[in-house]
């Protein structure tokens, strides 16, 4: 299997080939991700590329579906379907869609308007507890989204239920639309608020693959509480020019960005 | 109805263990039978219906079918986007179930008013409505959604309806179920509680020819079997308790809007805007709203 840091790398590279041949939107909130997917799809979902159905696979949910590319593209490297497919991102007709498509294999759930990921997974891992199976369910949210009122619906939800089958992540990148989060709708003292709900909180540096590792492969981190992982990140991690950068939420790099970008990004 | 909808979900769910209800903290007196023989599949989602929606979607996804429930406008515009998106683009067996269509919360005001539903229900692709007319109805429709699970829309009213069919009607999308054969090639047709009102029309002088049908089961996919039912007609007048916008009788001249011959043959008649912000008994609401017979 691919180094976790050359598939963290493979992931950043596709990304930007990606949104860049589609002119699409984006690629700061992919890039702050792509640690985490790499992580993800190497060591921690139990997930199987010739067989996405299994029954006992992890199920995994990309709230934050704009950054669709950096899933689409680790799924492609593990083998869901041929890379070549990811050639038809954004196009005419292409399942591929630019908010993650559940049509496209490996992918659980469509997303695209934000609040409802973390929902949806609270129905799966709510169910997985009825049928008393052992896979758990991961949510990938962005710290914008946290604006959404359905999400603190499904934290009070998954708390009282005692989901401890229920991981989220949050992409806590400090940056949204148009500005900082901290200017848009704060979301601080975030552990202490997400803690009050009654779920396991902890933080992690959302780019350090040990880290990521050895806390989502231990959920749950207590018993009976779902685990709610703040995941400090930078967005547009890797492209110097794109990180801490809001704009690079709309823009889409061209050539001369492109090649700027893949060389910074070469091993 | 809703007594009648839960006898059969009881009885559906001792057969079927991925029958599941979830309620928005709703259903006092109602939903019991069903809470207390399976315990491990009622849920109170609580007084959110955005999550109420969305986690039964992700219930569904894992073999569920899943029926939601709620009063009113609670679980379908509440959480509008959440059915769009996670129950009818994604195909899953969700039935969400409003109890009191319609003015049947007549005096708790607009609020508790559904007469916007079918407008927002029905411009869902993947989507089913199902409005019975009595509690025979109920009991049909309720075998037609566990039968081809999908995501469906049950618009209940709420208690007391008469019962109008002897025994319970064989249903499918878009087949009209003969209530009374009249003299004349004129036809009333109604879906859900309206039922009562076509029978109501039937005992007045210039209705007394006319037949009548329930249409309980609709949808976007079944608008094509319309032209055909609609050319034995003379004419054929629709009752809904919805306003006209998107609603019932809307979706039958849509359905005909390719056959110029025959969609002048409908003529509808729906709620007038004015009884949003009104309040009052059901039936005198009805009245104000111009679908009932009598004085308002």
């Amino acid at each position: 299997m691919i180094d976790i840091k050359n598939f963290a790398n493979d992931i950043r590279r596709s990304c930007l080939n990606m949104v860049h041949n589609a002119n699409a939107s984006h690629i700061g909130s992919a890039l702050s991700i792509a640690d985490i997917i790499a992580v993800l799809y190497k060591d921690v979902l139990n997930v199987e590329p010739k067989n996405p159905d299994m029954l006992t696979r992890d199920r995994f949910i990309l709230s934050k579906g704009h950054a669709c590319v950096a899933v689409y593209s680790a799924l492609a490297i593990k083998g869901f379907f041929p890379k070549i497919e990811l050639n038809t991102f954004a196009e005419n007709k292409s399942k591929m869609m630019s908010h993650i498509s559940h049509k496209v294999s490996g992918v659980e759930f469509s997303t695209g308007s934000l609040g409802h990921g973390l929902p949806f997974a609270v129905g799966k891992a709510l169910a997985a507890k009825k049928m008393e199976s052992n896979w758990r369910t991961f949510a990938l949210l962005s710290d914008g989204e946290l604006g959404e009122g359905s999400n603190w619906e499904a934290l009070m939800f998954a708390a009282h239920n005692k989901l401890d089958n229920l991981v989220v992540i949050i992409d806590y990148n400090k940056l949204q639309s148009l500005t900082s989060v901290k200017d848009t709708l704060g979301i601080e003292p975030l552990t202490d608020k997400v803690k009050a709900f009654g779920w396991s909180v902890r933080q992690v540096d959302g780019h350090n693959h040990n880290q990521l590792k050895n806390l989502l492969g231990s959920t749950p981190w207590e018993s009976e509480k779902p685990s709610f992982l703040i995941a400090n990140t930078i967005k547009g991690k890797g492209v110097s020019f794109m990180e801490n950068k809001v704009e690079w939420h709309y823009k889409s790099p061209n050539t001369d960005q492109l090649k700027l970008a893949l060389k910074e990004l070469k091993d | 109805m809703r007594n009648t909808f839960i006898e059969e979900l009881v009885s559906f769910a001792r057969k079927d263990p991925h029958i599941a209800l979830v309620v928005g903290d709703l259903g006092y007196s109602v939903v019991e039978p069903f809470a207390d023989e399976f315990p491990d599949r009622f849920i109170n989602a609580g007084v959110a219906e955005q999550n109420m929606a969305s986690l039964s979607a992700g219930m569904a996804s894992e073999g569920y079918h899943v029926f939601t429930y709620s009063i009113a406008n609670f679980p379908t515009f509440r959480c509008a986007e959440q059915i769009r998106n996670d129950i009818a683009y994604h195909d899953y067996p969700v039935t969400t179930v409003s109890v009191g269509g319609g003015l049947a919360y007549g005096a708790l005001g607009y609020s508790h008013h559904a007469v916007q539903d079918y407008a927002l229900m029905r411009s869902f692709p993947n989507m089913l409505i199902a409005a019975p007319g009595d509690p025979n109805e109920v009991r049909a429709v309720m075998r037609y959604l566990i039968d081809n699970p999908g995501p469906s829309y049950l618009r209940l009213g709420k208690v007391g309806e008469a019962t109008h069919h002897d025994n319970i009607p064989q249903l499918s999308p878009g087949q009209w179920v003969q209530i009374r054969k009249g003299k004349s090639n004129k036809a009333i047709l109604t879906t859900g509680a309206t039922l009562q009102i076509g029978i109501d029309y039937l005992a007045n002088k210039k209705y007394e020819n006319f037949s009548l049908y329930s249409l309980p089961i609709w949808s976007m996919n079944s608008k094509v079997s319309q032209i055909d039912i609609i050319k034995k007609f003379d004419e054929v007048v629709t009752i809904e308790d919805h306003l006209l916008d998107g609603g019932f009788g809307s979706w039958l001249l849509e359905s005909c809007i390719s056959a110029s011959d025959v969609i002048g043959k409908i003529r509808p008649i729906a709620l007038d805007p004015v009884v949003c912000g009104t309040v009052g008994v059901q039936k005198i609401l009805n009245q104000i709203g111009g679908i009932a017979l009598g004085k308002s």
